[in-house]
Parts: C-alpha cells; sequence; structure tokens
C-alpha cells in the first residue's frame, strides 16, 4: 500500500518536473528565436499580442468550457484591468518600476474580479441567452463610463503608460494562467463547475452549491481577463475605450469556440493561430476580413454533426470498415 | 414643451428599435437562436434603397418594394445555408455562425463601397406638422404610420392566418407540431423572410433619419434592438415592440436630460435591473425548468 502510494506520488513528481522542464524550454526555445532572428519582425512584435490573447481566451474558456455560460463581454474585464493598472503605474510615479508593476496587475486583477463578482451576482437567476445579454450590457456600460470620467482620459484614453511588461512578464502570466485553468479542470472545484454545465438540476439535487461555484467561475475568468489587460496596457502603452468593445469580447470568444469548448490546449492553437494568420495576410486588405468570416461559417458547417456524419458517410463509401461504432445517444437541448 | 419633443425623438428611434427586435424575437421564439447577422440585414436594406435611388434611378416606390425583397431573399438564403445544417448543434456553434455571417456582410459591404460613409438624402418629402409649438417632422410621422401598419398586419397574420398559427406552433414545440403535419423548415423559413422584410423596412426608416451609409451601420441599432427584445422578453412579439419603444424613449430622455455620452449606459444599465426584477423580461413567459 505505502509502495504503492510512493509510485504514485514519484509519478506526480516525474510528471511535475517534465512540466517544468517543458515550460522553461518553451521559454528559452521563443526567447531565442525571437533573439536570434529565426522569426521575422513581424512575428517578433506578435508574441505579446498572442500571448495576451492566450491569458483572455484560456481565462474565458473557464466560463464558457468549463460553467457553459455564454459570456459577451470578457473584454469589460480586460479594460477594468488595463485601465486600474495603468491608472496605478502612471499615478503612483514614486515606486520603482518592477514593485510598482507588481501592485498594478495585482490591482488589475482585484479590480476585475471585483466586477466579476457584480456580474456574476445576476447569474443567481439568470441562465443561457439572457446572461448573455447582461454580460454584454455590463462591457457596454464599463465602456461609456469609462469614456466619460476623466482620470481615464475619456475618449481620448490613456498615453504614455510605462512599458513595464515584457515577454518574459506576459509568458509567466500566460502560463500561471494555463495551470490554473488545467488544475481547476481536473480539482475538486472543476468537477463542480463541469457539473453545473452538464445539468445543473441534478448537480444541485447532488448537493452542488451552484450559485456559489457559478461566482467562482465568474471571478476567476475576470480576474486573469484583468490581468491581461494590465499586460496590455504595459506593452502598447496606449488605451482608448475603444479597444475594449463588443469585438474584441466576439473575438475572444471564437477563439474559445473554435478551440474547442474549455479544450485548453485546443485554445491555445486556435488563439496562436487566428491571432496570427490574420497578421500574416495583412497585404490582401478587406479580402481578409472576408476569408476570416468565410473560414468561420465553413468551420462551424463542417464541424456540425449533420455534416460530420455526411462526411463520415462519404469516406465509409470509398473505405469499406468492418466495424461501424454504435452511435451514441444525442443529447437534446433547448428543445422544451 | 422639449419634454414632448424627446419623447416623439424616443418614439420615433423606439419604433425602428422595435422593428428590428420583432425580428430578433420571431426567429429567436422559433429557432432558438441569436440571429446576430439581423444587424446587417439592416445595413444591407440601407445600401440596396441607395443603389435603386441613386444609383438606378428607380422611383421610390419600386425602390423600397425591391429592396425588401432582396432583404428577404438574402434572409432565407442565409437561413438555408449557414443556419439551417445546425439545427441539431450546440446554440454556441450557430451563435459563432451568425457572427460569422454579419463579418461576411460588412466585409462584402466594405469590399463594394468602401469605407468612407456615403451621403444619401432621404426620399421621403412629407411635410412637417405643427401642433401648438410642437413640430414634428415628416420622417417621424411616415416612421410612425409605417411601424404601426407593419405592427397590426404582423398581429394579424400571426394571430388570424395558417402560416401564423403553424409558427406559433413550432414556436411552442417543435417536435409537436412536425406530428400535427406542420412543416417545421418552411415555417422557419417564412419566420426568417418576415425578420428579414421587417429589417428592410427598418433599415430604409434608419437611412432616411441618419442619412449616412456605412458598412457596419447595422452594428449599433442590432444590438440595441437585441437588447431591447431581451427587455420585453425574448420570444413575445408584443414584448419586443413594447422594449423597442421603451428602449428609445428611455434613450432620447437620458441624452436630454442626463448626459449624451452616458445614455447608453443608462439603458444598459435599465435593462439589468429589470432582468434582476423579472429574469425573462417584461413580458416574457416564465418557463419552469422540467428535468
Amino acid at each position: 500500500m505505502n509502495g504503492m502510494e510512493k509510485k504514485g506520488n514519484r509519478n506526480v513528481l516525474i510528471k511535475s518536473v517534465i512540466a517544468l522542464a517543458a515550460i522553461i524550454l518553451g521559454y528559452v526555445a521563443v526567447y531565442y528565436m525571437m533573439e536570434g532572428g529565426i522569426l521575422s519582425r513581424q512575428m517578433t512584435s506578435l508574441i505579446p499580442r498572442i500571448g495576451i490573447n492566450i491569458i483572455l481566451a484560456v481565462s474565458l474558456s473557464i466560463t464558457v468550457g468549463f460553467l457553459g455560460e455564454l459570456s459577451l463581454g470578457h473584454a469589460g474585464f480586460m479594460a477594468i484591468g488595463a485601465y486600474a493598472s495603468a491608472i496605478f503605474t502612471t499615478q503612483a510615479a514614486g515606486l520603482p518600476g518592477f514593485l510598482s508593476f507588481v501592485f498594478a496587475l495585482i490591482i488589475g486583477g482585484v479590480m476585475a474580479a471585483l466586477f466579476g463578482v457584480l456580474t456574476g451576482i445576476p447569474v443567481l437567476r439568470l441562465r443561457g441567452d439572457y446572461l448573455a445579454i447582461v454580460t454584454l450590457a455590463f462591457t457596454e456600460i464599463i465602456r461609456s463610463v469609462i469614456n466619460t470620467m476623466s482620470i481615464t482620459g475619456g475618449a481620448m484614453g490613456l498615453s504614455s503608460i510605462p512599458e513595464y511588461a515584457n515577454y518574459t512578464w506576459i509568458y509567466i502570466f500566460g502560463i500561471l494562467t494555463i495551470l490554473v485553468a488545467v488544475n481547476l479542470k481536473k480539482s475538486r472545484h472543476g468537477r463542480a463547475i463541469l457539473s453545473v454545465r452538464e445539468n445543473y438540476v441534478a448537480a444541485e439535487a447532488m448537493g452542488i452549491p451552484v450559485t456559489k461555484f457559478k461566482i467562482l467561475a465568474f471571478t476567476v475568468a475576470a480576474f486573469f481577463a484583468g490581468i491581461a489587460g494590465a499586460l496590455y496596457a504595459h506593452t502598447y502603452s496606449v488605451l482608448r475605450p475603444g479597444n475594449f468593445d463588443y469585438n474584441k469580447s466576439i473575438d475572444i470568444l471564437i477563439f474559445v469556440v473554435l478551440g474547442g469548448m474549455g479544450n485548453i490546449p485546443g485554445t491555445i492553437v486556435a488563439t496562436i493561430l487566428l491571432t496570427y494568420l490574420p497578421e500574416k495576410f495583412r497585404e490582401f486588405g478587406d479580402y481578409r476580413m472576408l476569408t476570416y468570416a468565410l473560414a468561420l461559417i465553413i468551420i462551424m458547417l463542417l464541424n456540425s454533426g449533420e455534416m460530420k456524419e455526411k462526411i463520415k458517410g462519404f469516406f465509409r463509401k470509398i473505405v469499406p470498415q468492418g466495424k461501424v461504432k454504435p452511435k451514441k445517444l444525442q443529447e437534446k437541448k433547448g428543445e422544451h | 414643451m422639449e419634454f414632448i419633443e424627446q419623447l416623439i425623438n424616443g418614439l420615433r428611434s423606439g419604433s425602428i428599435f422595435a422593428l428590428i427586435a420583432i425580428g430578433y424575437t420571431m426567429v429567436y421564439g422559433i429557432a432558438k437562436m441569436i440571429n446576430f447577422a439581423h444587424g446587417d440585414i439592416i445595413m444591407v436594406g440601407a445600401y440596396s434603397l441607395y443603389i435603386f435611388i441613386a444609383k438606378v434611378n428607380l422611383p421610390p416606390v419600386v425602390a423600397v418594394i425591391l429592396t425588401m425583397l432582396v432583404c428577404t431573399i438574402l434572409g432565407i438564403t442565409i437561413e438555408k445555408v449557414a443556419y439551417k445544417p445546425l439545427r441539431k448543434a450546440p446554440s454556441l456553434a450557430v451563435l459563432i455562425t451568425a457572427i460569422g455571417v454579419s463579418y461576411l456582410l460588412q466585409s462584402l459591404a466594405l469590399l463594394i463601397f468602401k469605407a468612407t460613409p456615403i451621403p444619401f438624402s432621404s426620399f421621403i418629402e412629407v411635410p412637417a406638422l405643427q401642433i401648438g409649438k410642437i413640430t414634428i417632422s415628416g420622417i417621424t410621422i411616415v416612421t410612425f404610420l409605417v411601424t404601426t401598419v407593419c405592427m397590426i398586419l404582423l398581429t394579424l397574420f400571426i394571430n388570424r392566418t395558417k402560416i401564423g398559427s403553424a409558427m406559433r406552433a413550432v414556436s411552442e414545440d417543435k417536435q409537436a407540431a412536425q406530428l400535427m403535419g406542420i412543416n417545421v423548415n418552411r415555417t422557419i423559413s417564412i419566420t426568417f423572410a418576415i425578420g428579414s422584410m421587417l429589417a428592410a423596412i427598418a433599415g430604409i426608416l434608419f437611412i432616411s433619419q441618419y442619412t449616412s451609409l456605412r458598412p457596419t451601420l447595422g452594428t449599433l441599432p442590432g444590438i440595441k434592438a437585441f437588447v431591447a427584445a431581451v427587455f420585453g422578453g425574448i420570444g413575445s412579439i408584443p414584448g419586443a415592440m413594447l422594449g423597442g419603444l421603451l428602449l428609445g424613449v428611455i434613450e432620447s430622455l437620458s441624452k436630454a436630460y442626463i448626459s449624451t455620452e452616458l445614455a447608453d449606459a443608462i439603458v444598459f444599465g435599465i435593462l439589468v435591473l429589470v432582468l434582476l426584477v423579472k429574469p425573462s423580461g417584461l413580458l416574457g413567459k416564465n418557463r419552469i425548468e422540467k428535468v
């Protein structure tokens, strides 16, 4: 018994060491590719954006993927984090850069998390599309309030924010977000959140405090969106209220959905591709958006059950197979 | 006096919102999806009207009818090509597809008409009405008349015709409706057709008021009308009408008396409050979750 436990512990230890090595290796590899001139200048300048988008997408997949609630307001939390941290670093000039930025990150994350709780409270009563519209409403409220306040610079926005953030900071927080999301999914709390997604009535009947876990998911997601906002503010040093509109929320949502809704590696790959490809094809100008829109529709259509069956049927005709897998019971959703 | 004028302004933009919101609510009631491309159908309507009147020089009545036809066909096509294969897919997949369609329409408009706004003078030439100290502009009168007629016709259509009751049956229970011999697919197509036709009318009224064409002109009225639909209780047609009018009035009054910049925040704030008190909107049905 004791031996098995030890063996289990050793396996966990080995896994952790491998993961740590992979994280460090990934950091070094990207660093050398950037510095060593393997990546083009365009790509190098894209790395921070990709990193920030990964933080946003992975954190949004906690709400959309794990909890199963549609949130159209992730850009709002990002805006809170960005503005809160930028106001702090531009006002508190006395602190040394490093310390100031650490505080700014914490402030950005915590402020966004507070607003996450605020948005989470309507979750007590709303579900599905109604909740989606409330998150959208919150983003719009946040944006127009930022637009009118003087401390946020109004429509002109904030500029000359110190550029504290760099590749290392973004990498550390990217990894942190991924670790939190992956471990949350495996943890007891994460399983509770997943059970709410699968069937909240059953979850409630099993004694899971549905409300608590919904708010928890919203808060964690908002916290990391706030961090991403703080990193954004201190990377680009300019903030405009228009950066955080509803289209930004939709973009992040697309990363999550195309990545496979709660599938973290998939989300990361989708984020990298969907941030990189539109930049890559910048020379095509307006046709780029057209292609993006078409690709979006086609991917969703090909991914749908009906089309999948058709394609499978087509291949089955070409390649005769001995075994036919039994069909899964189709779940009926939103039918009543 | 100013208050009444602001109220009339609000009712005017509110009736445009109501027309758009009806499209959202009908599609939601029947297909259980948020049609994010609905706002862009308004944009297509506005641009087609511009082509028919300013480029082809058609008489206004013909241009209006052709515009409605273009939008109706577009609505049906979108449903057939993009949404129908996803009937059984999870709602998020449909939502993303709808966003894709919205982007597609916008980028097509951007490619064809470029990003610079095109000025477009209204073709509605109705003299303004003077009652005491209040002036009601011609466009306002036309907007009120058109909206009222549309709503009466729609209510009659939904309640009195066979297709209307088929639509109500499908929104109540799709499977049961199918068992009763209703052609569900055709009913959904008709719903999209009616929604898009109303969006075309809204687009014509909208462009007559704002007189400037941009590829993204449908986005904001689209979002606001969607909010109006939720406000009134999504799925309910009287709710969409009420929600649209209320939204227009609240927006106009807060612009006039509180702050122009904060008007949107106030509108959305009231929406959140309403949903907190009545989670299914003002006139929405409160459905009990079945296990």
